[in-house]
This record gives C-alpha cells, structure tokens and sequence, in this order.
C-alpha cells in the first residue's frame, strides 16, 4: 500500500516533468500566418506567398531551449498572382511538385537568445534536397496569441530551383528569402 | 542641312528633330518588343528580359515625352504649310492626341505592372515609385487599357506617317523636310 502510492506519486512527479519538458503544441492560425519567398526579378523584389502550409510549433517562453517547430508547405500553392507563372514554377526546372510536392522545415535545435529571440536551426528540404539551415526567429505576444516571425536567406540553385535556362542569375537571382509570420494560440 | 539648335519660323530645330526622331525609334522598338514578348508562350528568362527591357523603353519615352512637351511649350512649332483648313485641323488634333498618347500609352503601362505586383525598376538599378499596391482588380482593366490605347496610338501614328508621305510625294511642299536634320 505503502510502496504502491510512493510509486503512484513518482510516476505522476514523472508525467509531470515530461509534460514541462514537452510542451505542449500550440494551435497555429493558418488564415493569419503567411510564409512567402522574396526573390529578385532582373533587379525587381517580388513576394510571393505560400497559399497552404502547416506547422507545428512546440513552445513555451520559460523554456524556450525546449521548443520545437516543424513547418510543411504545399508547393502548388505558391502564388505568384499571375495563372501562367503559377504553373511554371510547378515543372520540373523549378519545383517539380509533381515528385516533390511538399517542402518541410524541422528543427534540430532552439535556443533562446534574450526575451523574445530564439536562435533556431534545422533542416530544410525543398525539391528532395535537405540542407541544415539556422536563422533568427522573434516571438511576440497580442493577448493569448505568440506572433512566431523571422526571415531565412537561402540559395535557390542549392535546391536546384530554376534549372537549365533559368540558372541564369542575371534574370532571377540566386538568393531568395523565404519569410514567415506565424500566428499561434495555447 | 539645318543647324539651327531652335525653331526657325518655318523650320523644326535640332532639339526638337533629336527628340522626335528618338521618341520614334523607342515607340517602335517598344512596340515591337511588347509584341513579341506578349506571345512568347508561358515563360522563359527571354520573356522576363523582354518584358524588363519593355518597361525601360516605355519610362524612356515617357521622360522624353515630358521634354518634348516643355520644349515645345517653350519653342513652340513652325507654322503650318499651306493646306485646306480641315488639314489644318486634323493635323492639330492628331499631334495633340500624340503628345497625349506619348504620357497615356507608358503611364498605362507603368500602373498595369505595379497593379501586377512588379514595380519597375529601371535598368535593373533604379527603383522607380511605386504609387500603388499590387491589385489583382486592376490589374486587367489596365492590361486592356494599355492594350486599348497602344492601338488607338498606332492608329495614329500610321495616318501621322501616311500623311507625311503624301505631304512629301503628292503635295510635294516640303512639310517633311522641317522635321530632318
């Protein structure tokens, strides 16, 4: 009797650090986030958004080395406001969505760099290609909502995006950064 | 050979013979060029070029319209040649319509590819303002309105030709000579 309520109170002393050290996943609002990529056009900085994506964000600001985040995006809803162009970026020179038609985003590791800075790094994978990447994230919060933000450079032809012709970076350049603003609730 | 820099009472002065003769070239090599690259199908880098070098030409004629407005504000134009009183007219009206034309056709032009969400920038150096945001509303009312006007204006400009044409070979009164070098 004895043993077994020792046991009972270990067992729920261990449930309950694994629920600290786990946070619980927040509810992400999917009509006010966006994720877009900002490229340049023979001189021109266009943004373009990612219609349709998910995330999952693991967060608490008391631990925030404890976080987690993974983001997944649905390639055929980039939309670059013209019907030709959204069809072009969806060949095989481009994205190939027809092979690839997710990209995802997963983190290795978070680590809180003062009040409301998150230093994150992870994997990205467009096209079927991983790359470890690691930018600055803000965290802000409106009331019950964490406004999750920040910006990641990349290559595009380290992903082999705008192949053959469209390797040339005089016409669209080599660098894009893909931005993000994640609206999220406990 | 005329080396007047200024407008003579019956002659264009070079100033004014570089600047129409540019405008000319730039009209014509930007409507050749919109031709071109609006059937080009789907897209390729040679489209984004030619739509890039489009908008250059465009600004171009657009800046040098406004310089040819002021100077002719300033300097004026020879008088007309002789000719019957409706010629009179219609030439006046078909000049004012281009002067018009050279602001309208560019200027459509410019706000089609903001309402795009494609602001331009000049030379691929120059960020020219970008007076509106991307509007997917507009953005074909003003393709069909840069459309619209193009054709109004080359309209006028084949009658503008043709009646220089008669000018120098029919009426053979020397109006084409005072806009050469």
């Amino acid at each position: 009797m004895r043993t077994s309520t020792i046991l009972n109170i270990l067992v729920l002393l261990l449930a309950a650090s694994i629920e600290t050290a786990w946070a619980t996943p927040l509810k992400i609002d999917t009509a006010k986030s966006t994720v877009s990529a900002v490229f340049k056009q023979i001189g021109v900085a266009v943004e373009s958004r990612f219609m349709k994506f998910g995330a999952q964000i693991d967060f608490d600001a008391t631990s925030p080395d404890a976080s987690k985040a993974s983001v997944d995006i649905d390639i055929a809803s980039f939309d670059l406001g013209d019907p030709d162009y959204n069809r072009e970026v969806l060949k095989k020179e481009w994205f190939n969505a027809a092979q690839f038609p997710k990209a995802s985003f997963t983190s290795t590791k978070i680590r809180g760099n003062g009040p409301g800075k998150l230093e994150v790094s992870g994997k990205l994978t467009i096209k079927g290609k991983s790359i470890d990447v690691s930018f600055p994230m803000t965290v802000k919060k409106e009331g019950a909502v964490q406004i999750f933000e920040g910006s990641l450079p990349i290559r595009r032809l380290a992903f082999n995006i705008g192949d053959g012709e469209w390797k040339d970076t005089s016409v669209v350049a080599d660098e894009v950064v893909i931005r993000f603003r994640v609206f999220a609730k406990p | 050979m005329n080396n007047d820099v200024l407008e003579t009472p019956s002659r264009y002065g070079l100033i004014a013979i570089l600047l129409h003769w540019l405008v000319a070239v730039l009209i014509g090599a930007a409507f050749v060029l919109g031709v071109v690259m609006v059937d080009i199908p789907g897209l390729t880098p040679t489209k984004l070029r030619y739509f890039s070098w489009h908008k250059w030409l465009g600004v171009t004629v657009l800046a040098l319209a406004a310089l040819r407005l002021l100077w002719r504000l300033w300097r004026g134009a020879p008088a007309p040649v002789p000719m019957p009183l409706w010629q009179q007219r219609a030439s006046a009206a078909g000049h004012a319509l281009l002067y018009v034309l050279m602001f309208a056709v560019p200027l459509s032009g410019y706000f089609y590819s903001l309402a795009a969400g494609v602001p331009v920038v000049y030379m691929g150096l120059w960020p020219l303002p970008v007076l509106m945001e991307a509007d997917p509303v507009l953005k074909p009312i003003l393709k069909a309105l840069h459309e619209a006007l193009t054709n109004v204006m080359l309209t006028i400009i084949i009658v503008h030709i043709l009646a220089a044409l008669k000018h120098q070979f029919i009426d053979r009164d020397g109006t084409l000579k005072r806009i050469l070098p």
